[in-house]
């Protein structure tokens, strides 16, 4: 579904990616971990080409994008994203900002005046029941919850009828208890409607428990390919160098709980 | 510096020259004060001379003449409806253009520079001389004025959308620009929402100021209230004049008043 060859991103002097080799199998649910700088974000956005890469391939089931706009559109429309900080528009209804995923597949001209063909209503309609938030669909977005709206970030992305989706720390500005049912919503819909993903994360235990494949990064690089159950304690000192002898971050042995309180401070009311 | 039982607690100015930088500062001040006193010929000698004479105009004036309002309700309605369509050809004029003069929209920073200048060069000449080359261009009569206040209008207005949209969250744009939305489709749904209830209080106080220029509009022949300002002094007629002054004040305070609330209501409501 995706093949990626030679990666390679440069800012100025950094190289925030060095030469990123990796291959997704249609339907797989692949997570990428590593900690915060490692170029996670950059390889998404590489992919669906929000960045540009400096070298190498990326080719979307089996083509490579041309870099005009109308070809970047129309891979933009197979490869949804979705957002830490969730990115919907506050002041658009919940269901309008679902319909934004198919502003790439309807008529042009009536989309500027509101008017949207009936079954993108309709499919809108099903993404907000998949997320459980159909109740939800006339509210103003800016009155949800944070896991509520990322829910509806989701429910954009299913509303694409995308091959693939990027989900970039999805979960990065929740609590746990929300970040669990957020990943399980993203999860459950890709399973059942055969989407790929590409799911960036930080914390150890949520690559464990959703990841079908895992993929370390550390400063630009894949240190670690395979599956949920080797990622050993040398793998992760691997994936994030700068770990002492404590816990990892976002393990779930209780020693680390000034973490827990990082994520709950970061939770909006 | 001890003065008796007061003290006087002001440190040495920093820097090398100390009171002696101070003390050049304070010369130069008043050379240009100086300067540009005798450039305006500002002179309470020839004020305190004068105040009799503009005590006898204000007596001319008293009482005003209340039955020359029945001649200026037509004037003040056109007031209102020059500023009504100034404002809104200001609008038309400054929507299209505003994306490219925003920082984070324009596609270019040729085209960005390209129209920030146009805003500032409308922004930057008054309406009364607008109003005056409108006058000389389409003739006497309110539409030049309604022209005036456009072109001015689209310069003020052109600055401050493009501003607002500055400093809009860019995360949706980029969540719309990642489902392959096109430009004017990112710009209807991930610009407009959030700029909307600002571009809207800026628009009711660009509406105030216009219908504050508005009465002075016809002072150059271009329409409105002011017309019959500069007439009725013209015949000597300041009773007449006091009459124009007090409804200009009056209709000024009123939509001082009305956007003022209109504003405050809408940006209670924005959140």
């Amino acid at each position: 579904m995706i093949r990626i060859r030679g990666l390679t991103k440069r800012y100025g002097d950094f190289d925030a990616l060095k030469g990123i080799d990796l291959d997704l199998a249609p339907g797989e649910f692949l997570v990428v971990l590593g900690p915060s700088g490692a170029g996670k974000s950059t390889l998404l956005r590489c992919i669906n080409r929000l960045a540009e890469p400096t070298q190498g391939e990326v080719y979307i089931d089996g083509r490579l994008a041309k870099p005009d706009a109308a070809s970047l559109r129309a891979l933009r429309r197979q490869v949804a994203m979705i957002f830490q900080h969730y990115n919907v528009v506050p002041r658009l209804s919940v269901e309008k900002n679902v319909l934004t995923g198919r502003l790439a597949a309807m008529p042009q001209v009536l989309s500027w005046f509101q008017v949207f063909p009936r079954q993108d209503i309709e499919l809108a309609r099903e993404c907000l029941r998949r997320v459980e938030l159909e109740d939800k669909a006339a509210l103003r977005t800016d009155t949800l919850s944070g896991g509520q709206k990322q829910r509806v970030g989701i429910a954009r992305a299913l509303a694409q009828q995308p091959k693939i989706i990027l989900a970039d720390e999805p979960v990065a500005s929740l609590v746990p208890k929300t970040s669990r049912t957020v990943l399980n919503y993203l999860k459950q819909a890709s399973r059942q409607l055969g989407i790929s993903v590409v799911c960036n994360l930080h914390q150890i235990e949520y690559a464990r428990e959703f990841g079908e494949r895992i993929v370390g990064m550390s400063a630009g690089a894949v240190v670690f390919e395979g599956g949920p159950d080797q990622l050993t304690d040398e793998v992760l000192h691997r994936i994030y160098p700068g770990l002492g002898d404590g816990p990892p971050p976002g393990s779930p042995a209780p020693a680390a709980p000034v973490h827990g309180l990082n994520q709950f401070a970061l939770e909006e009311g | 510096m001890n003065i008796g039982t007061y003290a006087w607690l002001v440190g040495k100015p920093s820097g090398r020259l100390g009171w002696w930088g101070r003390a050049a500062v304070g010369a130069l001040t008043i050379a240009v004060l100086w300067w540009a006193a005798r450039g305006s010929q500002v002179s309470f000698g020839e004020l305190s001379k004068g105040l009799p004479w503009i005590g006898d105009f204000i007596g001319r004036m008293i009482p005003p003449n209340w039955g020359f309002l029945e001649k200026l309700v037509t004037p003040a309605i056109e007031t209102v409806q020059i500023a009504i369509w100034g404002t809104l050809l200001a609008i038309v004029l400054a929507v299209p253009v505003c994306f490219f003069a925003a920082r984070n929209l324009t596609p270019n920073l040729v085209v960005f520079q390209l129209t920030r200048q146009v805003f500032n060069v409308t922004r930057g000449i008054n309406e009364i001389i607008l109003a005056l080359i409108f006058v000389a261009a389409v003739g006497l009569g309110p539409f030049p004025g309604v022209l005036a206040l456009a072109v001015h209008g689209a310069g003020m207005l052109g600055k401050f959308f493009s501003e607002s949209i500055e400093e809009i969250d860019q995360g949706p744009i980029e969540a719309l620009r990642s489902t392959g939305a096109a430009p004017i489709q990112i710009v209807i749904f991930a610009v407009i929402p959030q700029v909307i209830t600002a571009w809207i209080a800026v628009i009711l106080y660009r509406f105030e100021t216009n219908l504050r220029q508005a009465t002075v509009l016809g002072m150059v022949g271009a329409g409105g209230i002011g017309f019959e300002l500069v007439g009725s002094m013209k015949l000597f007629q300041y009773q007449d004049t006091a009459t124009c002054i007090l409804v200009i004040i009056a209709m000024v305070m009123i939509a001082d008043y009305v956007s003022t609330k209109l504003r405050a209501w809408i940006q209670k409501g924005a959140r």
